[in-house]
């Protein structure tokens, strides 16, 4: 029995999953950073928002990851195409690097957020400059994004 | 499972906003008088506004909104220990000198807030000899310490038991604290304790045995060394001390007892700053109640100056660094 398409569906799901779980860990704890700016000062409300969300995009990476996959597997449109084990592991393999890196990326993003935030709350016109800081972490996920989807339109 | 203080990082970064920096201290202390400088501070928010503006209300405001805040932010407050241990004992030291006197005066005024122990259950349980309703620990230094003032009427050998078992219960829960800000506080507390209490029964000419009884017990300094030097003087301190972790202070001992404290809540004040960075910890939160500490005890000093026309360069002397 092939099992190529359980291998790709498993890369979709760590996709989604893996850089999912980053997120949520990355803006929940950007969020309590955030409510506490809030608290003592509601009008950086839009600033400390933003660093908050920054951690969120490697969710999306995520999903749009095991999108593609699942669109490219058949599965999205409810025919999946029949597929090798070596097939469907490259699906897999292919979908690791946004899982992996998602993950690890958004919880650093989110623990420099969480820093950026106390800039912001310290010199609120240095918002600019402390954006700067989480936004590096994003190149990472950025890459790793890149070659999930180069690999995943390349089979 | 590892409590977070990420949101009450945030919130004391924002309340850091309204320390007193040292540019704001040099204002206050060119004021041209006392009420002048009161003034200045209730324009930056000391105090409380249904209150008169006098330097009790002002400071004791300050010290209960402290608690008050890091209370909204904190479950447990045990974490501070270190800090409120102190209040405890000085409620204790006053329930015990009230109980003894019979002076007819109201409790209240004699306790501070911000201990352990309500201030009205101390006073309950010297009153009624009671003291299995204080916390172990203090139950055995109060009967001590009441026994002892009631059976030799000596008020100074009460203030010594009670003030080593402040330190005692403060090094105590100093080595119990998960943070190093909490702990360095509470080692440094009694390592300048110690020396401060070396000095000064040697200035005075006790006896071994009671610096031995003064002396609160701490790894960091070899107790029964620096009681015998104690015996010999300052000099000899200073030398006991320059073979130790606290060659500096010996240096600082030296030039005036003023610029020996001043060195040890500086020394504070440097190992917190780098808190300022952590935003994950107790650490921030930690920092930020001895720089209020600091900020008040300084802004005390001031006060008290400009009520007694004292020279600014004197005060200059004895205050200390700022956090922010």
């Amino acid at each position: 029995m092939e099992l190529g398409l359980v291998y790709a569906l498993t890369g979709a799901a760590l996709a989604s999953l893996l850089a999912g779980i980053g997120s949520a860990i990355g803006v929940g704890l950007a969020g309590r950073a955030a409510a506490g700016a809030v608290a003592e000062n509601p009008d950086l409300f839009s600033k400390v928002l933003i660093l908050q969300l920054l951690p969120g995009t490697q969710g999306i990476y995520g999903l749009l990851v095991a999108f593609v996959t699942l669109s490219q597997t058949g599965l999205l449109g409810g025919n999946p195409v029949a597929m090798s084990n070596a097939t469907g592991l490259m699906y897999l393999a292919a979908c690791l690097p946004i899982a992996i890196v998602g993950l690890i990326s958004a919880i650093h993003q989110g623990k420099t957020s969480v820093a950026s935030i106390g800039v912001v709350i310290k010199k609120p016109d240095q918002f600019g400059k402390a954006m700067l800081f989480p936004a590096m972490v994003e190149t990472y996920a950025i890459l790793a994004l890149l070659i999930s989807i180069l690999a995943i339109f390349a089979l | 499972m590892k409590k977070d203080y990420t949101f009450a990082v945030a919130r004391i970064r924002g309340r850091e906003m309204s320390l007193l920096s040292n540019a704001a201290m040099e204002q206050l202390l060119a004021s041209k008088s006392y009420d002048e400088a009161l003034h200045f501070l209730a324009d930056k928010g000391w105090g409380r506004s249904d209150e008169r503006l006098t330097a009790d209300n002002l400071l004791q405001a300050e010290t209960e909104k402290t608690w008050e805040t890091i209370g909204e932010m904190v479950d447990d407050m045990s974490v501070f220990d270190v800090y409120r241990l102190s209040d405890d004992y000085h409620n204790l030291k006053a329930a015990i000198k009230l109980c003894y006197t019979g002076a007819n005066m109201d409790p209240e005024r004699l306790f501070v807030a911000g201990g352990t122990v309500e201030p009205e259950r101390i006073y309950k349980a010297i009153r009624e000899k009671d003291y299995s309703l204080l916390p172990e620990g203090m139950s055995a230094y109060a009967a001590e310490a009441y026994d002892t003032l009631l059976h030799t009427g000596d008020g100074q050998l009460c203030d010594v038991i009670l003030d080593r078992g402040a330190l005692e219960a403060t090094y105590a829960a100093g080595k119990k604290a998960d943070n190093e800000v909490l702990r360095l506080y509470a080692t440094l507390t009694v390592v300048a304790a110690n020396i401060k209490i070396a000095v000064r029964c040697g200035q005075t000419g006790k006896s071994l045995e009671f610096i031995r009884r003064a002396l609160a017990d701490c790894q960091e300094l070899n107790t029964e060394a620096l009681a015998l030097a104690a015996l010999g003087g300052m000099e000899s301190v200073v030398e006991y001390l320059a073979g130790t972790d606290y060659a500096d202070a010996a240096e600082a001992l030296k030039e005036s007892p003023a610029a020996f404290e001043r060195w040890c809540d500086n020394l504070i004040i440097r190992h917190m700053k780098p808190q300022k960075t952590n935003p994950f910890t107790i650490g921030p939160l930690a920092a930020y109640i001895l720089a209020r500490q600091n900020e008040i005890k300084c802004v005390r000093m001031v006060l008290s100056a400009k009520l007694n026309g004292l020279p600014d360069d004197m005060i200059r002397e004895r205050l200390r660094e700022m956090y922010v």
